[in-house]
């Protein structure tokens, strides 16, 4: 019973971390059909300003985590507008070298200026040492980091489903060609939603700091992860992601704590099981 | 489905008559820089005989990505696969004859080209490149677990080829092992251009183009491109095979992501669906890796994404495919 609940936990947290991040991955993968191996990169990049932030600047947790969020997105427009624009509707082969190239300039650059070190990012006291629910203590960040999860959904869904910015989102993630006919201005939708999944990515690696440690490969460890979740849940679903990120959380944090010997050949296992199974993801729609 | 709209057809420019006297002239000029290799860099044999394996493993994914048009990232599988038996062959099973090794290593190849095939075929698009990445995943962990055969993360060492046919021992120089690999390589680069201009060849290429065409026109897609990767894997494990016979030693990074990710990243430097390009990306992309990351591997990586990033923008046929494009348009110029 102990075992089950500490797996549960760190898998709802591990996975709502993944969510954070991915979740952004998955909109730009439905609007703009981008398969973007960088966007690991951006976490990173956020986890970096965090970290410098807070760490050598002195400042609060939370306004490290505003500039991470704002820094990256700084960072991102520039890449977007002369790096990405290019690629949208090129082949996936295109895609994936162009997005590797950048993975492997932000890797280089992120070493040479922050050297090869883990770099932490100080929790502030609230968030240190465990909080006591009556049955059970928990670690207070994982609570944080699930909390954040469950924001980001709620907050998404939101956005998404109740505001006209939503719907002009929807309408191109569609069909882009007719809701630039429409009226609907694709271009800055593009880029709103661009800037969105940049920002998210950056505060997921922020507020999973301590269970994906932030260093130069941290961009090309998880970005086969992230990858994997938007495959497994269908690329431009909320629910979808949102299930992939549980239920691979789950699979991988049940595979750590019971066999750990094996490493992570069940979460691989499991991915082509799925991925065999719902080529689509599991809740894609179909072409 | 056109995965690799990169690769315009290059062998599309020149009329199919003449390509077997460009292939004479391939074979040639690969002979040649061979020979000028052997005497240029004497003190140097061991990067280039690792150059000749991974030449092997880059033109094995030329033949699925540049031909077929899959685009996967997990494709060190096949290279790993050969290597590993080959290994495992000579250490646990004391069959250190080279070109047995050889041999095995291009049948365990063509078997992890089988699997890999079925499953990444099953996807597209990005289910397709995730399932290559699992798939080179698995196989890492499932080499890296099995150390009673693998060595697990220690590599597999100890492996003493024989002398080939009992007569060319493995020198402490590595011309041997050169010479050995120079042969392989002409051998199956003539295999593989008889086996793209055929009947065969041509089918996938066709698919590559229009899938659901060559299926209306009554070929079976699946089964055509699984029968490519089983080719395919055979060569990459031929690859790995000679690179353990070669190294004596077969690490876990064989079967890596990342050296799956750096041999398509040297098969679009070079161009693909031509196979000279492969032989293009490779060289440049092994011999300035060799250069730079003496001096530096994370500047290295820099170097790597700036580079992929330029090919991509400026040189989206790769140095090969643009090389030919202009000499095309000068020629035309010309007349």
């Amino acid at each position: 019973m102990q075992v089950f609940f500490s797996i549960a936990v760190d898998a709802l947290a591990y996975g709502m971390v993944l969510f954070v991040i991915s979740i952004g991955l998955s909109v730009t993968m439905g609007l703009m059909r981008v398969v973007n191996l960088a966007h690991g990169a951006f976490a990173m990049i956020g986890g970096y300003i965090a970290s410098y932030a807070a760490r050598d600047l002195g400042l609060a947790y939370g306004f490290a985590v505003i500039l991470a969020v704002v820094g990256t997105i700084i960072i991102a427009i520039p890449l977007e507008r002369f790096l990405y624009r290019r690629i949208y509707g090129a082949p996936e082969l295109t895609q994936v070298l162009m997005t590797i190239g950048i993975t492997f300039c932000v890797i280089g650059i992120a070493n040479y200026v922050f050297g090869p070190t883990l770099k932490t990012i100080p929790l502030p006291a609230e968030l240190q040492g465990p909080v006591n629910l009556g049955f059970r203590s928990i670690a207070a960040h994982k609570i944080f980091a699930i909390g954040c999860g469950i924001a980001v959904a709620l907050g998404l869904w939101y956005l998404i489903e109740r505001t006209s910015f939503g719907v002009k989102l929807r309408a191109s993630v569609d069909n882009t060609a007719m809701a630039a006919a429409l009226g609907v201005r694709t271009k800055i939708v593009y880029a709103a939603s661009f800037a969105l999944a940049v920002g998210l990515a950056a505060f997921g690696g922020v507020i999973g700091a301590e269970l994906l440690p932030v260093e130069p490969y941290y961009a090309l460890r998880y970005m086969v992860t992230f990858l994997v979740v938007v495959s497994v849940g269908g690329a431009g679903s909320i629910p979808g992601a949102l299930i992939a990120c549980l239920l691979l959380g789950a699979i991988d944090t049940t595979g750590r704590y019971l066999v750990p010997e094996y490493g992570e050949f069940f979460f691989y296992l499991a991915v082509i099981a799925i991925v065999w199974i719902f080529p689509r993801g599991l809740l894609g729609r179909a072409k | 489905m056109s995965v690799t709209e990169v690769s315009n057809d290059i062998t599309d420019a020149f009329p199919l008559r003449r390509g077997w006297q460009r292939d004479l002239i391939g074979v040639g000029i690969i002979i040649i820089a061979a020979i000028a290799g052997y005497f240029l860099f004497p003190n140097n044999l061991a990067l280039l005989t690792r150059i000749i394996a991974i030449l092997l493993l880059v033109l094995s994914l030329d033949l699925v990505t540049g031909y077929c048009g899959v685009a996967t990232l997990g494709h060190a599988a096949l290279f790993g696969a050969g290597a590993y038996a080959a290994g495992i062959a000579a250490v646990t099973f004391g069959m250190t004859e080279p070109l047995s090794m050889v041999a095995i290593g291009a049948l365990a190849g063509a078997v992890a080209g089988l699997v890999s095939g079925v499953v990444i075929l099953r996807g597209h698009g990005l289910a397709q490149l995730v399932l290559s990445i699992a798939v080179i995943h698995l196989f890492h962990e499932a080499a890296n677990k099995a150390s009673a055969y693998t060595g697990g993360s220690d590599g597999l060492s100890g492996i003493a080829p024989d002398p080939i046919l009992g007569l060319f021992a493995f020198d402490l120089w590595g011309r041997t092992a050169y010479v050995f690999g120079i042969l392989l390589l002409v051998i199956i680069f003539a295999v593989l251009r008889i086996l793209v201009r055929s009947p065969f060849g041509m089918l996938c290429r066709g698919i590559r183009q229009d899938p659901v065409r060559v299926s209306a026109m009554g070929a079976s897609v699946k089964a055509s491109l699984i029968k490519m990767y089983v080719i395919s894997g055979a060569v990459a494990g031929v690859g790995g095979a000679f690179n353990a016979v070669s190294t004596q030693v077969v690490g876990l990074d064989s079967l890596s992501f990342t050296n799956s990710a750096e041999a398509l990243v040297m098969l679009v430097l070079g161009g693909t669906g031509s196979l000279y390009g492969a032989f293009v990306g490779t060289i440049v992309f092994v011999w300035f890796e060799d250069i730079v990351s003496a001096a530096n591997p994370f500047h290295w990586l820099t170097i790597v994404g700036a580079l992929l990033i330029a090919v991509v923008l400026f040189a989206p046929k790769g140095l090969y495919g643009t090389a030919v494009t202009l000499v095309e348009r000068y020629g035309r110029g010309r007349k």
